[in-house]
């Protein structure tokens, strides 16, 4: 416990724009058959440092075929509510899922060159204490650690509905279910929220089975996958509101609320339409009487291609999809990110008017068919994946990987894990040539969280004035 | 003597309400809060308001118990021991217990009055005004043997809802000073610097305060 609030706490999310910059990151090192225990890499990010853009330290746990994901800190700006009493924690840990084996690690990197492993939680107490399995994304909040899973009980974890558990942000110690009344929520992914507006979204990837061994085609084409995003009470743990965007809008992942929160809207991204093959961005919004809208407000189109250049899977649509898996906003909530994974394209929108993005700038790397280099000559493997962007909004920092069997299926030829950045300036947005990470032999790279805080970490109490 | 050493409870009633309005803990940053998320001023003397009606209610929870035990005359001092006693241990548990309720969070941010009533609950912070309430009743009534039980129980609950009402009064203007100050001029980069952990002092006033409890009732 500290006597003063942390001071990567920030009131708004102006105020964390303008603190320090980050100096570290941390991103997930995957070994994606298993053969190697998963880890945490410790990414230099200080341009003045001698070992700017290496990794100066790794944190291998001792277990295997964990398959790391998603990530996140046991403390963010978010302590700074008027209502928690949390001011005084320390943003120390990191919370790591392990999606396949549902066992949590608690990372300790207040020192980020000796970061350690804290606590290991296993999998059993998880599954006694939720009823949930495959933790996924972690937010700190309110009541403590929030943890969403992908899974429910059984082996295949289709035993009644995953949802959200709450963690101690102090001991660790897992509570249990968040829910109070789901309503028809029966498939989870991303959530987030508006603390001082008391509400909370969620979105929908899959079931276990419909992605632990690769996408199912036949579940893909009969829109068997989530198309729904939920809006909840957060306070009551309330299911208020569900909006189906339409079954052909298949796997609606990232909720990106602004980050204002005087402002009621947000985006989510939705990887493919069945019907064409497009990527889309929905923003979704409260209107006047209370209720809660959506609207697809941008559409990223195929690329036609010759079967022959494209994996199996794609072959009989002669075209590569953009599959939209990840998407970032910056904390002034003007440019939203958006990783076309199978393109080979990061797109940054200008989204000042949430109703009417504006495509203001786009790099290109790697992509299905295409495995365009990176500028510096060297390989960008499979395609621009999880986004971050740093707090004052000028560096994107993108890895390559979606999923260990996913990339198998997409890019069958390929293998690596690569980390790379890119400027947005005065000079536009694009791609850093001395800033390339290539991961070890026989690591893939996946979410990125930066020291002190991100773009998509950090939930904040008071409006930017 | 005896005028002094009631001048001296009162004072100590608005310095009670005075720190409790300068920590956070009871609700300042809230009312900031309401003021910038509804972009008018007029939002923060109405947050403030209604964090005091909280406040306020809460301190009577605790105190008006008491004044109706007041009324058993011959158990004067072991009241006035035993409630310096539960003081004491509610300022014991806040030391070894050193993590926040859980439950504050749950509360919808706009339900400023509630939040109030039950974070001052939970904080212990009507209780700390047991003793220095309990020393008043003890001093105030001249002549408390010759009075029927009738008048002394409302006099005791007039006491009662003064010391509520005074110590809401300084609690909510210390408050407020700092609200306004931050709202108005120094800006939100100030809110996080102005905060301090009062959490161990806060535990210790309250054992230091029962301890006066007990010491006053013993000596009296």
């Amino acid at each position: 416990m500290n006597l003063r609030p942390d001071p990567t706490f920030h009131a708004s999310a102006k105020l964390a724009m303008e603190a320090p910059i980050e100096t570290y990151g941390f991103t997930v090192m995957l070994s994606p058959d298993g053969s190697q225990p998963d880890g945490i890499a410790v990414v230099d990010l200080d341009p003045k440092s001698k070992t700017y853009g290496e990794i100066v330290h790794q944190v291998i746990v001792p277990n295997k075929g964990d398959e790391f994901h998603h990530f996140g800190w046991n403390a963010c700006s978010s302590s700074l509510s008027p209502l928690t009493g949390h001011a005084f924690l320390e943003r120390r840990y990191l919370i790591v899922p392990g999606i396949r084996s549902s066992r949590v690690y608690v990372i300790d990197v207040k020192e980020p060159l000796e970061a350690k492993i804290h606590k290991i939680i296993e999998p059993e107490e998880i599954f006694a204490k939720t009823g949930y399995s495959r933790p996924h994304t972690i937010h700190c909040g309110p009541e403590g650690i929030y943890v969403s899973t992908l899974g429910g009980g059984g082996e295949d974890g289709t035993d009644g509905p995953p949802g959200i558990f709450i963690m101690d942000c102090e001991t660790f110690d897992v509570i249990g279910r968040y829910e109070m009344d789901r309503g028809p929520q029966d498939k989870h992914y991303d959530f987030w929220w508006n603390l001082p507006q008391d509400y909370m979204v969620s979105s929908e990837w899959g079931l276990p089975p419909q992605f632990e061994n690769g996408v199912v085609p036949e579940d893909l084409l009969s829109n068997k996958y989530g198309h729904s995003i939920h809006f909840w009470d957060l306070r009551a743990r309330k299911n208020v509101q569900t909006i189906d965007f339409g079954e052909n809008y298949q796997m609606a992942l990232e909720i990106r609320p602004a980050h204002d929160p005087t402002k009621s809207y947000g985006f989510c991204g939705v990887v493919v339409d069945t019907t064409n093959l497009q990527g889309a961005i929905f923003t979704w919004w409260r209107d006047d009487d209370g209720t809660w809208k959506a609207k697809k407000v941008i559409t990223i189109d195929p690329r036609p291609e010759k079967p022959e250049n494209l994996p199996p899977l794609l072959q009989g649509f002669e075209a590569v999809p953009p599959l939209v898996t990840d998407i970032d906003l910056s904390l002034d909530d003007k440019y939203l990110y958006v990783a076309c994974w199978g393109l080979g394209e990061m797109h940054q929108y200008d989204v000042s008017d949430p109703m009417n993005p504006k495509l203001v700038g786009k790099v290109e790397v790697g992509g299905i068919a295409k495995g365009t280099a990176h500028p510096n000559g060297k390989p960008f493997v499979y395609g621009p994946q999880m986004v971050e962007v740093s707090r004052d909004g000028k560096r994107v920092y993108w890895t390559n990987s979606l999923y260990s069997t996913w990339d198998d299926q997409f890019y069958p030829d390929d293998e690596g894990g690569q980390m790379v950045m890119a400027h947005n300036d005065e000079k536009g947005f694009r791609l850093a040539e001395d800033f390339y990470i290539d991961f070890p032999k026989g690591y893939r790279s996946h979410q990125i969280r930066l020291e002190g805080g991100d773009c998509s970490t950090d939930s904040f109490c008071y409006p930017n004035v | 003597m005896e005028e002094l050493s009631v001048a001296a409870l009162w004072w100590a009633v608005i310095a009670s309400g005075l720190y409790h309005g300068l920590n956070p803990g009871m609700g300042w940053p809230l009312a900031v809060s309401a003021a910038l998320m509804e972009r008018k001023t007029s939002a923060l003397p109405k947050a403030l308001g209604l964090l005091a009606l909280g406040h306020f209610l809460s301190m009577l929870a605790i105190l008006l118990p008491f004044s109706l035990m007041i009324t058993l005359v011959e158990y004067e001092s072991e009241i006035r021991i035993g409630a310096g006693v539960i003081v004491v241990a509610m300022g014991g548990y806040l030391l070894i217990n050193r993590r926040h309720p859980r439950f504050l969070a749950r509360v919808h941010p706009a339900r400023l009055a509630l939040w109030s009533f039950l974070a001052a609950l939970a904080h212990g912070a009507g209780l700390m005004l047991v003793p220095i309430y309990l020393g008043i009743c003890a001093i105030a009534p001249e002549d408390t043997g010759h009075l029927a039980a009738q008048s002394l129980m409302q006099n005791d609950l007039g006491v009662a809802v003064a010391v509520a009402g005074l110590h809401t009064l300084a609690m909510t203007g210390a408050g407020a000073v700092i609200a306004v100050f931050i709202y108005l001029w120094l800006g939100l980069k100030f809110l996080s610097k102005t905060w301090f952990n009062l959490d161990l002092v806060w535990a210790l006033s309250l054992v230091l305060v029962g301890l006066f409890g007990i010491w006053s009732a013993v000596t009296h």
